[in-house]
């Protein structure tokens, strides 16, 4: 087995060849504490939690995103925006989406357990839901991508330094195309909490990055999907970017025994609701035969 | 008005990079070929530092100002334009399209292309514009343009460069931060800080 892991280890190098990216998190510059620990941090996120329950309470619309100024994610610092975004009406190319269709994507793709030789380790889960758009429409022939971490929580990046093991069976990479009634399905091990460096002791719950597009550019969207129950929502400031718990809830995926398959893996069920669309509909655009040309 | 409520985005993070990047991502048509022109610039922080793990998409029209609805992105031929790109920052930042200039959808209208941005470290992602600098009398006239004031308005208007190529750089905070577009106008508060 040390001669597979040395293997895996070159080949994910081969793949990460072009790609330079810096150590993940860095400390931001303005600390003047050598360390934050996560009681530091979880006094911050608990008074901007405390300070969104008070405006509730005076009758503020509840927030639906993530904020783009949320300084317990230190990494976000410097890269929000200040001045507010601008407010536009979508125009021309902003109402249409680009188009996917089988020919971009094998459907074997939306399988994570079979991209190897063997079987990956860990938890073996169904991820199975629909796009729909703020209407309740689906969304359909679009395109979904996925990545994650392994079992053990570690990233196929050359700069995960995490010291959890590589597995030779598991690349951590997803696609598939929505089908008529907007559903997706993927295949694939359930991932492992991930330490980051944000602070001390930082720790990621569990999770699955998701891609999406709608039927306009407006409404594309890249999040993280959720597991219920961990423990490490209230310790997350990417999770807690979401002050809101009722937006925060529909970043988690409910355990659906329906979906469970007898013998093979546990079933998770996780709808994603884009933004509303702008555009006028035609009926054929409705049923979404756009984009797929085969 | 949406009847329900949406998905949160989250960040992009920074393992995109085995995941989202795929052959010919940045190549809407082959270097090169006739017509084609670079589109290039740099995404800096608000300290004007460059920003190596943002990536970038964008969606435009084919050079006669047609939204054109192809399949094949992820899997080129060559000969598909599909108006859809997507490149992820080198090292220094820089990014590099290769791509047509976007022609107008509607006589008289300027032309721009689509553009979404994201990074490690932003929480969501954001939308913009890039238009081309010709134009004057229809970059005076776009809607969005001419809600702008002049400095802001800059940010959004590429340069061209002596090889016929575009030049524009992305700065996602500071003095001459770029322009960035909220579609909703629906109450879902994209920036909200604290303070408010």
């Amino acid at each position: 087995m040390p001669q597979d892991h040395t293997a895996q280890v070159t080949a994910t190098e081969a793949l990460e060849s072009e790609e330079l990216v810096p150590p993940a998190e860095p400390h931001a510059a303005h600390e003047t504490k050598d360390v934050e620990t996560q009681a530091d941090l979880s006094a911050e996120i608990k008074a901007i939690g405390a300070r969104y329950a008070e405006a509730l309470k005076n009758g503020k619309a509840p927030e639906t995103m993530p904020r783009l100024d949320y300084a317990p994610y230190r990494s976000s610092i410097l890269r929000h925006p200040t001045k507010s975004l601008h407010h536009a009406d979508p125009e021309t190319i902003e109402l249409y989406s680009p188009a996917f269709g089988h020919q971009d994507v094998h459907a074997l793709e939306s399988d994570l357990t079979i991209q190897h030789n063997g079987e990956p380790q860990g938890e073996r889960i169904i991820v199975s839901g629909r796009v729909l758009d703020g209407d309740g429409r689906p969304v359909a022939g679009q395109l979904v991508e996925i990545w994650q971490a392994n079992a053990s929580g570690r990233y196929i990046h050359k700069r995960d330094q995490h010291p959890a093991p590589l597995d030779p069976n598991f690349t951590g990479v997803g696609r598939c195309i929505t089908g008529s009634d907007g559903s997706y399905s993927f295949t694939t091990i359930k991932p492992g909490a991930y330490p980051w460096k944000n602070h001390l002791n930082a720790w990621r719950p569990a999770h699955i990055h998701f891609s999406m597009f709608g039927s306009e550019f407006t409404q594309r969207i890249v999040t993280q999907m959720y597991f219920p129950g961990d423990q490490l929502f209230p310790l997350d400031p990417i999770y807690q970017s979401i002050v809101d718990q009722d937006a925060r809830d529909r970043l988690v995926a409910q355990y659906d025994h329906e979906l469970t398959s007898p013998e093979w893996a546990l079933g998770y069920k996780w709808d994603i609701i884009l933004t509303g669309s702008k555009r006028t509909w035609t009926e054929n655009e409705a049923y979404g035969d756009a984009g797929d040309e085969e | 008005m949406s009847k329900l409520a949406p998905t949160p985005g989250q960040t992009v993070g920074p393992f995109y990079g085995y995941a989202l990047p795929f052959n010919k991502d940045n190549e809407l048509l082959a270097p090169g070929s006739p017509g084609s022109i670079r589109l290039q610039g740099t995404v800096y922080d608000g300290a004007g530092n460059t920003i190596p793990d943002a990536i970038l998409e964008i969606w435009q029209p084919d050079s006669n100002g047609n939204i054109v609805q192809r399949a094949g992105s992820l899997v080129r031929d060559g000969y598909t334009f599909t108006g859809w790109g997507r490149a992820a920052v080198g090292n220094s930042g820089m990014y590099t399209f290769t791509t047509v200039n976007p022609g107008p959808v509607k006589p008289g209208a300027a032309a721009f292309i689509s553009v979404a941005v994201f990074a490690r470290g932003l929480m969501n992602r954001l939308f913009t514009r890039v238009y081309l600098p010709e134009n004057e009398e229809a970059l005076a006239n776009d809607p969005l343009l001419s809600s702008l004031d002049s400095e802001r308005r800059k940010t959004l208007i590429a340069r061209r460069d002596p090889d016929g190529g575009l030049t524009w750089d992305i700065r996602l905070q500071g003095g001459d931060e770029t322009v960035f577009l909220d579609f909703q106008q629906d109450g879902s508060l994209d920036l909200v800080t604290d303070q408010s």
